[in-house]
């Protein structure tokens, strides 16, 4: 199925913004997407191996939180979404940090 | 639905009528609804690239009462995309600026100034003023602090964030609805936010962005429509899609959950960095100032320049180094020389001390880094460099 990468992310998957996948769950579709961009892992999940509490995932528009988590099943019509958090407001954004 | 269907209505004069008789005519906003608008309180935070069109927007609508919080100054490169502000307001507090634009459009509405940094000492009493909040802050504490502010008032959180050329919009907070801790339980830790190459935002993204936040408050003023409340639009203007995600209020959420742990505002600032970046590494490098290394360039001496910007920045200008961008510093490590005496340079010297940390763990035992970067070597070596 496809998994839509979020902007943010595309530095870690040769700046594709869709990835295809196969795979019959949500945790499938994660490994396979980190073994073949070994720098996301540290992206999603936390040290205990778990996703990251800023990065949510999606079976087309679901939260997987309120499926069965990394269990929840996925067919190959589905489209698998990461939503990290964003916090740009276009007051400051440049290239390089200043402090506000 | 949300309290401010409670609002008492206020009357409208023979000019009012006239200037809004656009609205007027339209039976979703109507008399009743005007009114509404003219008696509603809003709180804009941020008068930066979201709140430009969010603001122009509401004072143009008849919203009786606008608040805006910001602290900073305007300067040339916030124009590309924060509307409200012109080339004569360059160094003038946004705020000053912001309100006489919106005084322009619209006398009749009543701006309510706050120059300060939002946190947890005044949040609460801003918030208290207002019926609606709208976020169009840019970094991760101001938006944790005003979404537990909107939780512990009850204000609804009208919400929009932009990265580059993608968005996201909601709104928090409202009676049964999620709040961001229900997306998000806890903004990221420093150093796992795209890091400063990636950043950037494409101009018209915040005009979209925020011309929605304006749409979902007055729709939550007018009582009508169906608001973003449970629901996450996502925006890409590169590919023109708009897609939405379903939310729910998570009955565990730290903030509006059943069994709250939040029950006052935290300041992230102390351990997140206010933009929520890395802290500085640039102190703990060895470095060379920008006319020490022209003295030595000038006199002659084996100097390896290295660029660790994007190709992009390189074409905005550039010192003539070898260009290898940060990222793909690890792999392309054996071009360099390290029996070379190496100057590594990025845009203000941030990524560069980055790079000599990694070289010098990697053997390279003659590097430095360019103090300041491009941005110093333009003050102080060629003026004649664009800074960017």
């Amino acid at each position: 199925m496809k998994v839509l990468i979020p902007t943010p992310l595309r530095q870690f998957t040769g700046k594709q913004a869709a990835v295809e996948v196969a795979a019959d769950s949500v945790g499938e579709v994660l490994t396979h997407l980190t073994s073949q961009f070994p720098e996301l892992r540290k992206q999603l999940f936390a040290e205990d191996g778990r996703l990251r509490r800023f990065v949510n995932v999606y079976v087309n528009d679901q939260d997987i939180r309120y499926l069965e988590n990394e269990n929840t099943p996925v067919r190959q019509s589905d489209t698998v979404s990461i939503v990290p958090s964003v916090a740009g407001g276009g007051n400051h954004e440049r290239l390089h940090g200043h402090s506000q | 639905m949300v309290t401010v269907n409670s609002l008492p209505a206020a009357s409208l004069s023979n000019d009012e009528i006239l200037r809004y008789s656009r609205h007027l005519i339209m039976p979703e906003v109507g008399m009743v609804g005007q009114q509404k608008l003219k008696a509603a309180r809003v709180l804009c935070i941020g008068a930066g690239g979201l709140g430009s069109p969010l603001a122009l927007y509401l004072a143009a609508a008849g919203v009786g009462t606008l608040g805006l919080v910001d602290f900073d100054v305007v300067d040339l490169t916030n124009l590309q995309r924060q509307i409200i502000h012109t080339v004569d307001d360059v160094g003038r507090p946004k705020l000053e600026s912001a309100a006489e634009k919106l005084g322009a459009i619209n006398p009749l509405v009543n701006v309510i100034k706050f120059e300060t940094r939002l946190n947890s000492a005044n949040a609460l009493d801003i918030f208290r003023q207002f019926n609606i909040v709208a976020d169009g802050t840019d970094n991760f504490p101001t938006r944790y602090l005003v979404n537990d502010a909107c939780v512990l008032t009850g204000k609804p959180n009208v919400y929009a964030s932009i990265f580059r050329f993608e968005g996201q919009a909601s709104v928090f907070a409202a009676e049964n609805g999620p709040c961001y801790r229900c997306l998000y339980p806890e903004p990221p830790p420093p150093g796992l936010v795209p890091s400063c190459a990636e950043g950037g935002v494409l101009g018209i993204l915040p005009g979209l962005l925020g011309v929605i936040q304006a749409t979902e408050v007055i729709k939550l003023i007018l009582g009508s429509g169906e608001p973003l409340i449970g629901r996450l639009l996502l925006v890409d203007a590169l590919s023109m899609h708009f897609r939405e995600l379903r939310l729910r209020k998570n009955p565990e959420c730290p903030a509006c959950g059943n069994e709250p742990s939040i029950r006052e505002l935290i300041d992230y600032n102390q351990f997140c960095g206010v933009r929520g970046e890395e802290a500085p590494v640039t102190a703990s490098v060895p470095e060379i100032q920008p006319v020490e290394l022209k003295t030595k360039l000038d006199a002659g001496n084996d100097i390896f320049l290295l660029d660790v910007r994007e190709p992009h920045e390189y074409q905005i200008c550039n010192l003539g180094g070898y260009l290898i961008p940060l990222g793909d510093l690890p792999a392309r490590m054996h071009e360099l020389d390290s029996s070379r005496e190496i100057v590594a340079h990025c845009r203000s010297g941030v990524r560069s001390a980055k790079a000599v940390t990694l070289l010098r763990q990697s053997g390279f035992g003659k590097v430095k880094n360019l103090a300041g970067g491009i941005l110093a070597w333009s003050d102080q070596v060629d003026p004649t460099l664009p800074k960017y």
